[in-house]
């Protein structure tokens, strides 16, 4: 078995997919950081899904489908996506194998249950985790670079292979990917500006009431009609949403710091006060989503008389905030 | 939220792990800051793994005592619901919630039971007779 360890930067980031873009290129030399990635990629929203249930409870997110940060940034920046899936197990560790002994940092689709360096709380059947392999060592076990993790990690090939074919929903049938770095020079400024408006307009909803401002006031209202369920379904409910809002992939609040800061960089890339001053908006918007999940625990723990009525009051001060932050963030971009 | 105010609660979920947020400095601007842990999500998480706990410890008597298959066992133990497990195995809920009766499991063909070990990453032996961790 001979070792191979290819140039990698690791970068400890908030959200895992746009953390493997970030670094991914950053390896290669071409700068761009987590937020400037998340932000171009237009990736921020807001999701309530009544219908499809995870343990039970049901889907809410905090930002787009797995797989289009990935997509829409190589788009934008013009940086060469190739990517595989696999039928058959072996052929997709070998041509793992192949891409690491060429000199390539491999991005992979992973499920998080299975691999063995996540905290046992924290590992479940999610099948959308992203990170790179960057070689093997003496052992035959795999290099990685998790981005949510602080330092690299190591993965043997069994757990590895586990991982990548983990059957399921959003199953990643050993989906790999190699990224080439863009030729020309990126007009960052005109891409920050679409991208920008991109978020605003998908910020008010499509037309069904799950997407968006439309979403949180509807899940809003739900909280408000839990009035009759038991105390343990209530607690199931909104400890479910803390923990989605928290917890899983960086969530509501961590997303909307990190736009803020990708709207900071932005302001300072272009010169633009007015920018920074949203950038500040948005970092109100996102503790008051701290706020909300405070309020929810604390409702939880039957802590200082907190009724649903109040829970469910803060989460529709998020949504009329966000529409708020829609409207700056829209004007600012038709100038 | 501000640097100083990024919370470092040392959450027992996070088993010593950082997780990285962005939070504001002084003049206004972001930076990427090291956190220990929330109390509040850990609440949160905790109650999660505690309901999932409580399920896995009924699915373990009901198991002992003959009332459910192996399948049923499995399944929480390995974190998967009904949903989760219908789409990794490709059988439908009905047909699960089914295989989830001894007398009905005994009877399925070792073609059926395969998937089930290939989802669980057991042996077919390891999936007909589970040895019960306590």
């Amino acid at each position: 078995m001979s070792v191979i360890e290819n140039h990698v930067v690791h970068r400890q980031s908030s959200h895992c997919e746009s953390g493997v873009v970030a670094n991914m290129l950053n390896s290669q030399g071409f700068e761009l950081s987590e937020p400037m990635v998340f932000g171009l990629s237009a990736a921020l929203t807001f999701v309530y899904l009544p219908m499809v249930k995870v343990g039970g409870l049901p889907l809410i997110a905090y930002r787009m489908p797995p797989k289009s940060i990935i997509s829409s940034v190589c788009k934008k920046l013009g940086v060469k996506l190739t990517s595989q899936k696999f039928s058959n197990e072996d052929e997709g560790m070998k041509a793992l194998d192949k891409a690491l002994e060429e000199g390539k940092i491999v991005g992979l689709q992973t499920s998080v249950y299975w691999l063995p360096y996540f905290p046992e709380d924290m590992r479940f059947q999610f099948n959308a985790h992203n990170l790179m392999v960057y070689g093997k060592n003496e052992n035959g076990d795999y290099l990685i670079s998790d981005p949510v993790f602080e330092d690299v990690v190591t993965c043997s090939a069994e757990s590895l292979k586990q991982a990548r074919f983990a059957k399921g929903m959003l199953a990643a049938k050993g989906l790999m990917y190699v990224m080439d770095k863009p030729d020309n020079n990126v007009e960052l400024e005109v891409q920050i500006k679409k991208s920008i408006k991109k978020t605003a307009k998908m910020m008010s909803g499509l037309v069904l009431p799950f997407f968006g401002i439309k979403g949180i006031n509807h899940l809003a209202k739900k909280i408000d009609n839990l009035e009759s369920s038991s105390d343990e379904e209530i607690g199931m409910f909104l400890s479910n949403i803390v923990r989605m809002q928290e917890e899983i992939g960086t969530g509501g609040a961590g997303f909307r710091f990190m736009y803020a800061s990708f709207l900071d960089e932005a302001s300072q890339l272009l010169n633009d006060d007015a920018l920074h001053e949203i950038s500040q908006y948005t970092t109100e918007v996102g503790d008051l989503w701290r706020e909300f999940a405070m309020q929810a625990v604390l409702y939880c723990k039957k802590r200082k008389n907190i009724k649903l009525r109040d829970v469910s009051d803060s989460l529709r001060l998020c949504a009329e905030r966000e529409t708020i932050l829609r409207s700056k963030l829209l004007a600012w971009s038709k100038v | 939220m501000k640097k100083e105010e990024v919370p470092q609660d040392a959450c027992k979920t996070y088993s010593g792990h950082k997780k990285l947020i962005y939070a504001v400095d002084e003049k206004g601007h972001y930076e990427g800051v090291k956190s220990s842990g929330w109390e509040v999500e850990g609440f949160a998480t905790e109650m999660a793994v505690k309901a999932l706990d409580n399920q896995l410890n009924k699915a373990k008597q009901d198991f002992i005592q003959g009332r459910v298959s192996p399948v049923a066992y499995y399944a929480p133990l390995f974190r998967f619901d009904l949903m989760s497990l219908a789409h990794a195995t490709g059988f439908f809920q009905w047909q699960i919630k089914r295989h989830m009766k001894p007398s009905v499991f005994n009877s399925l063909s070792d073609k059926k039971l395969q998937k089930y070990s290939d989802v669980f990453n057991v042996t077919l032996q390891e999936l007909k007779n589970p040895v019960i961790e306590s």
